[in-house]
């Protein structure tokens, strides 16, 4: 900093050098920014040239690829549509109640070692690769305990998946719940488990739906479970239980090797489908999350 | 007390409910040990029948079960290439991006513009496996090939043992990884700068810095270990990122020659790759086993994630907030 | 429908802590008393004992015992939650369930303690309820609005009618207008005039004009320093404490002089 004595006043200026550092970063941080458009701008507009094509076939959301040949484009991947939200469903039926009762526990009950110990486990269950949980139910589901793979053995993998993203985000909601509320409802004499779930949890009931809405978009697009536990099928199977089915990203990438147009078209419209999907339930847990709330206001 | 006027208080039930809480909470810690012991188990027959030494053989031949021989050299070697090019890519541009929008950015815009680097975390990485070798690959081939030749004589950019050409080269995958976690890592690291007290930066300011100075010294400091803790959960998600790898990933009948520019399997593609052939107890083991070097890779990254977020004054910053949308 | 409260020898502790010390004092039925002392006395603390609600804090306990109509609260097998049913609580803020309408809010420690009720008996709870907390007039035309759109004193009264709908004995009111504009505040200390007909009452209050207005007897309640526990130091009449009480820390502290 170069100071500047006249008469009584002592006058500061910037230096060029640090005026230019400060431009200088900022542009980075601009560039930054750019940065991470780029390849975003990049993956939609690949994803949506080459793919919406696919979309507009009459049969693309209703039929399935039974009885039609790699090289023709017909058919369409309602059978994959099917497989993703079936098996992510009934994920969702098991991971919902237990991550909410996990997260229960953190806030409103958790002391001591046990409680440490769980939301230590949490956060290592949300780092563990989908692969490893894969090769988990793998080894339990279907080597030790017997069964054959099937969309079901899906699921268990996704539970582990969805479980760590259910329980972080109702904590986060059950939190922003005041003690004020709990403490009122104890004064007029009722119970801990009511007081949980007939005011803490409706209270903070819009954030545990998008969150719950979110963690089954994040599991839509797994491809590691489907690849270790179920074949594929290219057709409808609607049980969940035995036999092969498919799903949007085991459809992707069985596809890949494909070499007709037939085939490369496909997997960019079923990319598209599988995007499309996600982003629809990104909406609808913010629409939910918007409708509960003003239901409430 | 007039007990018998006011009903009952639901004692029992109310226990069963605490009960129910504290089993799932400790549900959640028995199924990490599950996992390990199960793995472990699996694992087992099969490295007491490894032919190679698991550590340091490049082989994995698990076709026969009288000749098991299996090593993850080479899968270590291309998991860490692969996730440390990602990590070089990915730290400085997310801690670019959070400073962007909590320090740069016009604030009403703030908030729209942090939903677009979200929206990085939703496409799945079957997509962005199927970009990163049918569209990215091709289009940075003649950067690697220009890289190979001005910066060959670095073991890390000299020639691979598959064609740069290709395009199937650790450096694709990289980068492709690279774009992959930036969201997580930005996500955390922004609410860590967000949290910046006001009062140091005013601070700062009040004594005549630029814009840039006062980031320099009161927000970078404050987020630091935060920062570090997105870079591990960033990290983590790249050793495992499997379906992205395995299709970018071309394979080779060498082995790794430590350069960027080779191909081959990470722990977790390797696995990917097998796993419609899992048959055989013990040749399904060797895949386990690696399955579980990967696992504890992960703990270990993530521990490490935990352990050093607890950054700044003040007690611990809430950067789990931000982790909601990334697994 | 109001009762005694008889407190003996009651040492509060927060886990190995000592909160409040020895405190001793008889509160007769249907009276209001008025607890006062300057911050971080141990007043509400105590309060909360009355209810056993300090043990919802982690690591509260006390020993000693609290008796309503000669029964200790405290006894090995009582039930706090059924405790709290007979002794109700305001707080200092109002808080209504936000996700409940007026009329649910009124209900509420009914219902959500397993009462059962046909629709004309909980109309005749919510309307009783609601007149005997001077609301019943301001809401009666939207009973099914959520609670939240009250102003802050409406509010308070809403949470006042939420408690004596269970029919406590006794009411336990923690700096109850703090929050409150001086009308609303005036019209709550209205409220607990004509409330002391058919209630016991207790109210932490800070403000002591507030305390001589209201209150029939006065408790004073002191600390020595920080850390050290708090203690009860004069209980006698409102009147009296007020004018010529027997110690000198609560003249000082009712002519202003601290707290």
């Amino acid at each position: 900093m170069s100071s500047v004595v006249r008469g009584a006043r002592i006058v500061h200026t910037v230096s060029g050098r640090r005026k230019f550092v400060d431009r200088f970063a900022r542009v980075l941080v601009w560039l930054a920014f750019a940065v991470a458009i780029v390849p975003l701008a990049w993956v939609l507009y690949t994803v949506v040239a080459r793919g919406f094509e696919a979309l507009l076939l009459p049969t693309w959301f209703t039929n399935s690829l039974q009885g039609i040949l790699p090289k023709e484009f017909a058919g369409g991947v309602g059978h994959a549509i099917y497989g993703s939200i079936i098996q992510a469903l009934i994920a969702s039926v098991i991971s919902v109640p237990l991550g909410i009762m996990v997260a229960i526990y953190l806030v409103e009950y958790g002391r001591g070692a046990l409680a440490r110990a769980t939301t230590f486990m949490v956060d290592i269950l949300s780092g563990i690769p989908s692969i490893v949980a894969a090769l988990f139910v793998f080894a339990l589901w279907i080597t030790t305990l017997g069964f054959d793979r099937s969309a079901f053995a899906v699921s268990i993998a996704l539970v582990l998946l969805m479980v760590p993203v259910i329980v972080r985000s109702t904590e986060e909601m059950l939190k922003l719940v005041p003690m004020d509320l709990r403490e009122a409802s104890y004064a007029l004499g009722v119970n801990k488990m009511r007081t949980i779930l007939r005011i803490v949890l409706p209270t903070s009931l819009s954030g545990i739906v998008s969150g719950v809405l979110l963690a089954v978009a994040r599991v839509m697009g797994e491809t590691a479970p489907v690849l270790v536990l179920v074949g594929y099928s290219r057709s409808m199977n609607y049980n969940v239980f035995e036999g092969n089915m498919a799903s949007l990203p085991l459809l992707i990438y069985t596809e890949f090797t494909n070499p007709y147009p037939a085939g490369q078209l496909r997997i960019w419209g079923a990319s598209l489908t599988l995007i499309l999907l996600i982003a629809l339930l990104n909406i609808f847990a913010r629409v939910i999350a918007w409708a509960i709330e003003r239901r409430r206001a | 007390m007039n007990a018998a006027e006011r009903g009952r208080s639901g004692r029992t039930a109310d226990r069963i409910f605490s009960g129910f809480a504290t089993g799932s909470g400790a549900l959640v810690v028995v199924v990490i040990g599950l996992i390990a012991l199960f793995l472990l188990i699996q694992a087992v027959p099969s490295l007491m029948a490894n032919q190679a030494n698991f550590f340091t053989s490049s082989d994995f031949s698990t076709g026969n079960v009288e000749e098991l021989s299996f090593g993850i050299r080479d899968l270590l070697i291309v998991t860490v290439l692969s996730s440390a090019l990602a990590l070089v890519l990915a730290v400085p541009v997310a801690i670019g991006i959070a400073l962007f929008l909590t320090q740069y950015a016009p604030q009403r815009l703030a908030h729209g513009l942090s939903i677009i680097v979200d929206l990085l975390a939703a496409v799945p990485s079957i997509v962005f496996g199927l970009w990163g070798t049918l569209v990215l690959a091709p289009a940075i081939v003649p950067f690697e090939l220009w890289l190979n030749g001005t910066l060959g004589w670095i073991p890390f950019f000299a020639r691979g043992n598959v064609s740069i050409e290709g395009g199937g080269t650790i450096f694709t995958a990289g980068v492709v990884l690279a774009i992959m976690i930036l969201p997580i890592i930005t996500a955390v690291t922004r609410e860590v700068y967000r949290q910046t007290p006001r009062a140091h930066m005013e601070g700062a300011l009040a004594l005549g810095a630029t814009h840039w100075e006062v980031v320099r010294m009161t927000v970078l400091p404050f987020g630091r270990s935060g920062t570090i803790a997105a870079s591990m959960l960033g990290l983590g998600r790249a050793l495992g990122e499997t379906i992205a790898v395995l299709i970018i990933l071309r394979t080779s009948a060498t082995p790794s020659m430590f350069s960027l520019f080779d191909g081959g399997y990470t722990f977790a593609s390797k696995i990917a790759s097998a796993a419609a052939e899992f048959s055989q107890p013990l040749s399904t083991g060797a895949y386990i086993a690696a399955g579980f070097v990967l696992f504890v890779l992960t703990f270990i990254v993530n521990g490490i994630a935990r352990v050093v977020a607890s950054p700044g004054e003040g007690g611990k910053i809430n950067w789990r907030n931000a982790l909601r949308r990334h697994r | 429908m109001s009762k005694r409260i008889e407190v003996e020898d009651l040492d509060v502790y927060y886990g190995s802590f000592l909160a409040v010390e020895g405190v001793s004092l008889d509160i007769a039925s249907r009276t209001v008393t008025a607890l006062i002392g300057p911050s971080g006395c141990g007043k509400s603390t105590f309060l909360r004992t009355l209810n056993r609600m300090h043990e919802v804090t982690p690591g509260g306990r006390v020993s000693g015992s609290v008796l309503i109509d000669s029964e200790d609260i405290y006894g090995s097998k009582v039930d706090p939650v059924l405790v709290r049913r007979q002794v109700g609580m305001v707080f200092q803020r109002p808080n209504p369930f936000p996700t409940m309408s007026i009329r649910d809010n009124v209900l509420a420690g009914v219902k959500l303690t397993g009462g059962r009720m046909s629709r004309s008996e909980s109309d005749e709870l919510v309307e009783s309820s609601l007149t005997g907390a001077n609301l019943w007039n301001e809401v009666k035309d939207r009973l099914d609005k959520p609670g939240s759109g009250l102003s802050g004193g409406q509010q308070q009264r809403l949470c006042i009618a939420r408690a004596i709908a269970v029919k406590p004995d006794v009411i336990l009111m923690d700096e109850p207008c703090s929050a409150l504009d001086p009308i609303s505040t005036l019209a709550i200390e209205d409220l607990i005039e004509e409330l002391k007909n058919d209630y016991t009452i207790v109210i932490v209050t800070h403000n002591m004009q507030q305390a001589s207005r209201v209150s029939d007897r006065t408790a004073f309640f002191n600390i020595a320093g920080t850390g050290k526990p708090g203690k009860l130091i004069e209980y006698d009449d409102t009147t009296t404490i007020f004018s010529k009480p027997s110690v000198q820390a609560t003249e000082d502290y009712v002519s202003g002089k601290f707290g």
